[in-house]
């Protein structure tokens, strides 16, 4: 506990009236005005202490001081003690090299103390400082948890300790932790705590998430069985995939090639699985019309995958001699060569329908509008939400996002495939719904400042 | 033996590669992210291979234009001759950048090359506007209020001129713009699983080709 008694034998202490003259003496030893504006006036063990009392003016002011300290009590004093309760343990939920260190949260917490973070690799030290900041900040609450992995509290402080650049925590290794709080005059160390930081198999904070992700695959897995049962799904018309027969037809009758984008991701990227998916519909087609297909690629692992889809597509329509090994080809993997390869094929071949499926950067526009300038009919579907303005814009018919993984269901109407579509729905509806009630509980604690929807409003959030 | 080769075994190397992906977003331990990083290099190996086969279809279809001498066949022979030209000065500079033939190559005909493509999005950008801001239609003349009020909003002398123009054009960004995006996003997303799950589970395997 506080040890001040003995300090204050050799500590003097001169209030400063600025301009608030309520100041008293501590009954343990400080001065404290309720301003804040005190001066805090230290002597060495050979000053005089009584010589402060000499003169009248010093009297006048004590007296005066006195008087008002017994009108106006003291919000608050300086009385503190070693941090409590301190523990140092393995931060839930990572992937290591992480400790947390937390103490219980004392009544005298303010802005006028400070809470200082040591750290060290021997139990005997050297420790070295890690952190400095005001006892009232740095609660458990303050952290950004979900309150099913953390204790959301007040009650208690919170330092997380990290390996850095200059601090590496090795898992495995234990190292050891003190707290001290101070106020600038006195200081006061807790005890000294050790932990080990060590890697888990589950971040816990993700719980949300994945329960969510189970939730609405099984919601999709539900309507996949379903729709085996009764196939009839109504499926609202989407323009763009319906206009895919008319570009074909279109580009038969002029004689002209059809030009087949999949995108600039690799087979990786879901949108690229996507434009290969819708390719082998389209290969069926102009296998059926005869029309000659050109998909030119950036990545050549696209390619091989295309050139296999195109062949058995071609195969299936009962064209295999109308199969030609050059419709699929590489041109470049580098962004504007490949753009101006393409821009070149579109001017000099002028192909009467140019699809651009898949995921797209800002050759999106140099692609789209090199296209238009030929009098092409164009469909592009892509979930680049930052490129659908783009091709809004040059294009006939654009898939929006979700569409351009719906139309591999909507082109072959495979029950299976359109049960996944309403599945999607569902969860849409769901999620829908999730913001609307969210918003009101959010806006309704905001405004009434309580935090009793954080519980319901944390469960939808994105934790690390 | 085909049909495990041809479609049950990359099936299976398909969901459980899946499951492993989609777990490994949950699992902080570092051997699921070596495993991760792992997995990306062998990508990067496939791909140095694959890339094999880029060239071969590459030069196998500019051959093809040079021998038939179709139209525009001078093209493909630019492209012979500059790969060439690139590969040997690239070897004669032992794969070194600064200072050699490679670096003037990349510098003063590549990245100059690139960057006037990249500009000429400037003025593609002009020529869309100029068509779709036409207000032939409702949706049409919303779209011209809109970009108006945003441009008015974005540049300096339009703000100047109309002061209420930024805050308007901030609200149209921030609020109708971002519900929209968000709205497509969320779309997305859903999709995106619902897409995975049938990838993974083998209800969608058109992508291994179609016969079954």
């Amino acid at each position: 506990m506080f040890t001040g008694h003995a300090s204050r034998a050799r500590t003097g202490i001169e209030a400063d009236h600025h301009q608030c003259n309520c100041h008293c003496e501590h009954p343990e030893g400080a001065w404290q005005s309720h301003c804040g504006k005190v001066r805090l006036l230290r002597f060495t063990r050979n000053d005089n202490f009584v010589s402060v009392f000499h003169g009248s003016r010093f009297t006048v002011k004590l007296v005066l001081s006195l008087f008002l300290c017994a009108l106006y009590p003291i919000p608050y004093t300086l009385a503190f003690s070693p941090p409590e309760q301190f523990e140092a343990f393995d931060m839930p939920g990572d992937g290591g090299g992480s400790i947390g260190l937390s103490w219980r949260s004392p009544p005298f917490d303010g802005p006028a103390l400070r809470y200082q973070v040591f750290f060290a690799e021997q139990e005997g030290g050297p420790y070295t400082q890690l952190a400095e900041f005001p006892s009232n900040s740095h609660y458990k609450r303050d952290a950004d948890r979900p309150w099913w992995n953390w204790e959301l509290t007040r009650s208690a402080h919170f330092y997380q300790v990290k390996s850095t650049r200059t601090l590496s925590l090795v898992n495995g290794r234990p190292y050891f932790f003190k707290v001290a709080l101070t106020d600038g005059t006195q200081r006061f160390e807790g005890p000294v705590r050790s932990a080990v930081p060590d890697p888990n198999l589950f971040n816990w904070n993700k719980a949300n998430n994945f329960l969510l992700m189970i939730v609405f695959s099984i919601l999709v897995l539900i309507s996949i069985s379903q729709a085996k049962r009764r196939p009839n799904i109504f499926l609202r018309r989407i323009p763009g995939l319906d206009a895919v027969e008319e570009a074909i037809g279109r580009a038969t009758e002029m004689g002209r090639p059809i030009l087949y984008l999949t995108g600039s991701d690799d087979m990786s990227s879901l949108s690229t699985i996507a434009a290969t998916v819708i390719l082998g519909q389209v290969a069926k087609r102009t296998a059926a019309f005869d029309t000659q297909l050109k998909v030119p690629h950036r990545d050549p692992i696209v390619m091989a995958v295309c050139q296999e889809i195109v062949k058995e597509s071609y195969l299936e329509a009962g064209r295999p001699d109308a199969y030609r090994e050059d419709s699929n080809f590489f041109i470049t993997s580098d962004q504007f060569s490949y753009t101006a390869a393409v821009d070149g094929i579109m001017l000099r071949e002028r192909p009467a329908a140019n699809f651009f499926m898949g995921f797209y950067y800002a050759e999106a526009l140099l692609l789209t509008e090199t296209g238009a300038g030929t009098g092409a009919i164009q469909i592009a579907g892509t979930d680049a939400d930052l490129q659908l303005p783009f091709f809004i814009t040059t294009c006939d018919y654009t898939l929006i996002g979700e569409e351009l993984y719906a139309a591999s269901a909507y082109l072959s109407r495979e029950p299976v495939l359109v049960g996944t579509l309403r599945g999607q729905d569902q969860g849409k509806a769901f999620l829908l719904i999730s913001m609307v009630i969210g918003t009101l509980l959010a806006t309704i604690g905001a405004l009434s400042g309580s935090q009793a929807f954080v519980p319901v409003l944390q469960l939808f959030r994105d934790f690390k | 033996m085909t049909l495990f080769l041809r479609r049950t075994f990359p099936l299976l190397l398909t969901f459980m590669l899946g499951v492993a992906s989609a777990m490994q977003y949950y699992i902080p331990h570092p051997v699921s992210e070596q495993a991760l990083t792992e997995i990306s290099v062998w990508l990067r190996i496939i791909l140095g291979f694959a890339m094999i086969l880029g060239i071969a279809s590459l030069c196998q279809v500019h051959y093809a234009k040079i021998r038939t001498r179709v139209a525009g066949w001078g093209y493909s022979l630019v492209v012979y001759l500059s790969m060439l030209v690139t590969v040997a000065v690239g070897f004669w500079a032992g794969g070194r950048e600064s200072g050699t033939g490679l670096g003037w190559i990349y510098t003063y005909a590549l990245l100059a090359l690139q960057g006037t493509m990249f500009s000429m999005l400037g003025f593609f950008v002009a020529s869309a506007a100029f068509r779709a801001f036409r207000a032939r239609s409702k949706e049409a003349t919303v779209l011209l209020v809109a970009a108006i009020l945003m441009m008015f909003g974005r540049v300096p002398l339009g703000e100047y001129l109309v002061p209420a123009s930024g805050p308007v054009a901030g609200w149209l960004l921030n609020v109708l713009n971002l519900a929209a995006r968000r709205g497509i996003i969320i779309g997305i997303s859903l999709g995106g699983i619902a897409t995975s799950i049938k990838i993974i589970f083998g209800i969608e395997r058109s992508y291994l080709g179609g016969r079954e």
